[in-house]
């Protein structure tokens, strides 16, 4: 693959600006004219503890990150000692930058280190590794180029010179992209230091002969994560509302939604809790706005209860669930798909939400629009499940992917011409919640317009909103709520384009299922397989409720056997399938993996080596198959 | 877009307004028992609405759940009858959604000092424009008779059966230290003072907080617990500045304290006309548009910013 590719980690400890270095390298890559995806890493600290992020280029499309990496730049952990008294003061981490990043460096990979922080004697078997792997190393002291050209901090601006010079890249790019957040003095004393590192190390003589890829790409590209992909969802479908708590990963989109919101005349709140925040958002879209709000999955669990207001009130929401390892508080800063069960089935009683979980970052573009077009046309709450993964990475976009129309329409409400005309009660109130509509959508009113008053409440209640509990009363509104939901998987099956993402040769004998952020690993993967002679084709699914029965079982139909892929230890997407479908157990097994990290291609390739030819071990020790039920 | 919004602002052009418009024209399903003082929080309301100028159509009444939450099927408005405790959060959020409503909200001392404390606490904060009436009877009603965060110290109940360890809340003070800048106490068994204050307070621009004394003559057997009653305002026992944050501190105090001993003290106990709502705070710092949101959705000509606009930081 190198030639074409090229997988760069840079590695240090939190707080040493690894994640704006690596967006900044990312987008210079793009600029390029490559295709490009990322990974991060990071543990649930502000400042030290091992962080790496892995940007992966090519001059094809990537959708996942790599097997394996090419490049490491390790910087050290600046914070691993407390400068006051020299001592190790959160243990023993300096040299991880190097050493817990060896394992997955590919043979003839480079290694640059920065020898001001780091010393090789202090990793196990440095040396011998380096001569077994052909590794090309080069120790420079990149701490004191900064301090020499500019300031110590600056290390990392050193780094990309280092790397920029021994992959053959020209500084430019990196200039123009510190212009673009820099200024004055700041601005000048990086370029300098980026030129004299620059300089220097071209100087000097490589061993390797690893080189950047040269690309080009069609049309302008943009460098963005799935949080921004959701947020730019929500302002072009008019949201303009959102209220939030701060909880990892789901603070990404709350930060981006607030950021632009009140220049394009919106509303942002952060709130006491996530109790609060899903009440605002209903109390905004009753108001006449529309309005999200969202959360992690211990924070998502306090939205239960408004989530089940919104349904029996009837008042559109859009919630986000950017899920990460659990139970309980888990780990807050890594990936896992756990929370399926609890975000399809949570809230009491016979409660309906429509649940779309976009696998890529374009389609989480999409799939936010569809969320509110779907919440105020049929004014019902509708969940958004992204995670750590598909939160944070970056990928390349074409721009043109968000150049649409924007859609403010607040969907089913009437205007006061049509409430006058509507079905109005003796008192001369409004009808807000009528028996007979087929689709199961009454159109509603907004406070403030003439006549159309009524009760919202979560008590069951009569076609005007009072409390009512007579039989026949709550059997018509619970089977016109109910109805609801099959008059949505009507219109998303009517639809041109499907939110299943279909890949492979139509024809190919098995199949592999994957839902959220694991489509583009899966991706990768039956490319590989294909290509080894194998005959495999994927099905991601998006719509998780309602479920899309016929397109699943078309897929399930057409394949021998299906590896259902998830991150998780109960086979929660699997489970969800049989349930919906009532049939293919026997064809179904799952490959599992929960230990933090998402999906590697090559994981999911042996995972279906087993599944496919046999055998009885785990794929590697970090996953986990579970055999089809009829094994 | 053909919808159309236009009741707002219809009553400040001459209409009459009468409290029988926020009678509802259907026979709600009675939960209240004779004898409540809730009946007398809904004369209040219902009187103090012509008074302040706002029709049914411009009003939104949320509430929480309980006895209190049911006050939304005896007045006629737009209204939410949410979840228990929260009618703050989502009351808040209509406000900023648009300003231009007259926004009530009210719950019962369980639901809006014990299951909704915390958002008592962080919308008097933010000092929300909007009224928040409490029915404090000092006990859990719809639920059969529980101890409430105002019952009294050693009061018995089937949840305190040795009698509550649990001094209770001072809502007034709660709300003063809190934010709140109109804190007041009225009482059932005075109507014409309830009104007044309810008037009052929903005119006020900022967050104010009515602690509504009303008996539960089923739970509370005592149905004559708030009488008599003082008003510290007519009474020249009581001097004490209602504008000044120390003074309107200590009168709270005793009033909390006396509450207990049989001295039932109501009136205003603080007023701040100076501090900016939120919704004023907002605004001026660019957080909230001018014009109200909720509108703009009924605006043909409205601009609607795309999100590829905003994509340079990307490029």
């Amino acid at each position: 693959m190198t030639g074409e590719e090229l997988i760069w980690r840079i590695a240090g400890g939190s707080g040493d600006g690894i994640d704006s270095t690596s967006q900044n390298f990312t987008k210079a890559l793009m600029r390029t004219g490559l295709d490009v995806f990322t990974h991060r890493h990071y543990p649930s600290r502000i400042r030290g503890g091992h962080t790496y992020v892995e940007v992966r280029a090519a001059d094809h499309a990537v959708k996942s990150r790599g097997d394996g990496y090419d490049f490491l730049l390790a910087l050290g952990d600046s914070f691993a000692r407390n400068p006051q008294d020299g001592e190790a003061y959160y243990g023993n981490e300096e040299v991880k930058p190097l050493s817990e990043n060896l394992d997955e460096l590919r043979e003839g990979g480079v290694i640059v280190y920065d020898e001001g922080l780091l010393d090789t004697d202090e990793v196990e078997d440095f040396d011998e590794r380096v001569e077994e792997n052909d590794w090309h190393v080069y120790p420079l002291d990149l701490r004191s180029l900064a301090r020499e050209h500019g300031r110590e901090i600056m290390r990392n601006t050193a780094g990309v010179a280092a790397t920029a010079a021994l992959i053959d890249m020209d500084t430019g790019i990196f200039e123009e992209l510190m212009a673009d957040t820099m200024s004055g003095e700041m601005l000048e004393t990086n370029v300098e230091v980026l030129e004299e590192a620059h300089a220097e190390v071209s100087e000097m003589e490589f061993t390797h002969d690893l080189e950047v890829p040269t690309g080009s790409h069609d049309e302008e590209q943009v460098l963005l994560n799935g949080s921004h992909s959701v947020a730019y969802g929500a302002i072009d479908e008019g949201c303009r509302f959102i209220a939030g708590y701060p909880m990892t990963p789901w603070t990404d989109v709350f930060t981006i939604m607030t950021q632009h919101l009140p220049s394009i005349g919106g509303i942002s709140e952060q709130v006491e809790d996530e109790i609060a925040a899903a009440s605002l958002a209903i109390g905004a879209s009753h108001a006449g706005v529309k309005a999200m709000s969202g959360s992690s999955g211990g924070g998502f669990a306090l939205m239960s209860e408004p989530l089940g207001l919104a349904e029996m009130t009837e008042t559109p929401i859009v919630l986000v669930e950017a899920m990460r390892a659990g139970p309980s508080t888990g780990m807050p800063t890594k990936p896992e798909q756990g929370d399926l069960e609890h975000i399809l089935y949570t809230s009491q009683g016979d409660s309906n939400r429509v649940v779309f979980a976009p696998g890529t970052v374009a389609e989480a573009y999409e799939q936010s629009r569809e969320a509110f077009r779907v919440a105020y046309e049929y004014q019902i709450p509708v969940v958004i499940v992204i995670d750590q993964k598909l939160s944070g990475e970056l990928a390349s976009v074409p721009a043109s992917h968000f150049d649409r129309e924007p859609n403010p329409d607040l969907g089913s409400v009437l205007s006061e011409e049509e409430i006058a005309d509507a079905p109005h009660h003796a008192s001369g109130t409004f009808n807000r919640f009528r028996h007979d509509p087929e689709d199961g959508v009454s159109p509603r009113s907004i406070p403030g317009q003439k006549d159309g008053r009524f009760l919202a409440t979560g008590n069951e209640h009569t076609p005007q909103g009072h409390i009512e509990e007579s039989p026949d009363n709550r059997v018509a509104q619970v089977d016109r709520r109910t109805r609801k939901l099959e008059s949505i998987r009507e219109d998303l099956d009517d639809k041109e384009h499907s939110n299943q993402t279909y890949y492979g040769p139509e024809d190919a004998e098995h199949g592999i299922l994957v839902w959220g952020s694991q489509q583009g690993s899966v991706e990768e993967a039956v490319d590989r397989l294909n290509e080894q002679g194998e005959s495999v084709k994927m099905l991601g699914v998006s719509d998780l409720m309602p479920y899309p029965k016929e397109d699943v079982t078309a897929f399930l139909e057409s394949v021998d056997e299906c590896l259902v892929v998830e991150m998780n230890i109960t086979a929660q997407f699997r489970g969800l399938t049989q349930k919906e479908l009532g049939r293919f157990g026997e064809k179904m097994s799952s490959l599992l993996k929960y230990n933090g990290n998402p999906f590697e291609p090559a994981e999911v390739v042996e995972g279906f080596d087993i599944q496919v030819n046999g055998g009885d071990e785990p794929p590697t020790a970090q996953t986990r198959i579970e055999p089809a039920a009829g094994d | 877009m053909s919808k159309s919004f236009s009741a707002i602002g219809q009553a400040a052009q001459g209409e009459e307004i009468d409290r029988e418009a926020f009678t509802p024209g259907i026979e709600p399903q009675a939960t209240w028992c004779p004898g409540c003082g809730d009946f007398s929080v809904l004369k209040a309301l219902k009187g103090a609405m012509p008074e302040v100028g706002r029709t049914p159509d411009e009003t939104l009444l949320v509430t929480g759940i309980g006895c209190s939450g049911k006050l939304n099927s005896y007045f006629e408005s737009y209204g939410m009858h949410s979840i228990h405790g929260r009618s703050l959060p989502i009351a808040r959020a209509a406000k900023l959604a648009n300003p231009g409503l007259e926004v009530i909200a009210a719950g019962g001392d369980g639901d809006g000092y014990g299951i909704g404390g915390n958002h008592f606490m962080h919308t008097a904060r933010e000092n929300h424009d909007m009224t928040y009436i409490v029915f404090n009877n000092e006990i859990f009603g719809l639920t059969k008779g529980q101890t409430s965060p105002t019952s009294p110290k050693g009061h018995e109940s089937k949840t305190q059966p040795h009698g509550s360890a649990k001094d209770p809340i001072r809502p007034l003070s709660l709300a003063l230290t809190s934010g709140a800048s109109y804190i007041a106490r009225t009482a059932a068994v005075n109507p014409r003072q309830a009104t007044e204050i309810l008037t009052e307070a929903i005119e006020h621009d900022g967050f104010a907080h009515v602690d509504f004394l009303t008996q539960c003559p089923t739970w509370n057997k005592d149905a004559k617990q708030y009488v008599p009653y003082t008003d510290v305002q007519d009474s020249e026992e009581f001097d004490f500045d209602v504008h000044d944050r120390q003074e309107a501190a200590e009168m709270m105090h005793e009033t909390e304290d006396k509450l207990y001993e049989g001295e039932v003290l109501t009136g205003r106990f603080y007023i701040d006309e100076e501090r900016r709502s939120y919704g004023e705070e907002k605004r001026s710092t660019g957080e909230m548009p001018e014009e109200p949101l909720a509108e703009r959705y009924f605006d043909a000509e409205a601009d609607w910013e795309r999100s590829y606009d905003l994509l340079d930081a990307h490029k």
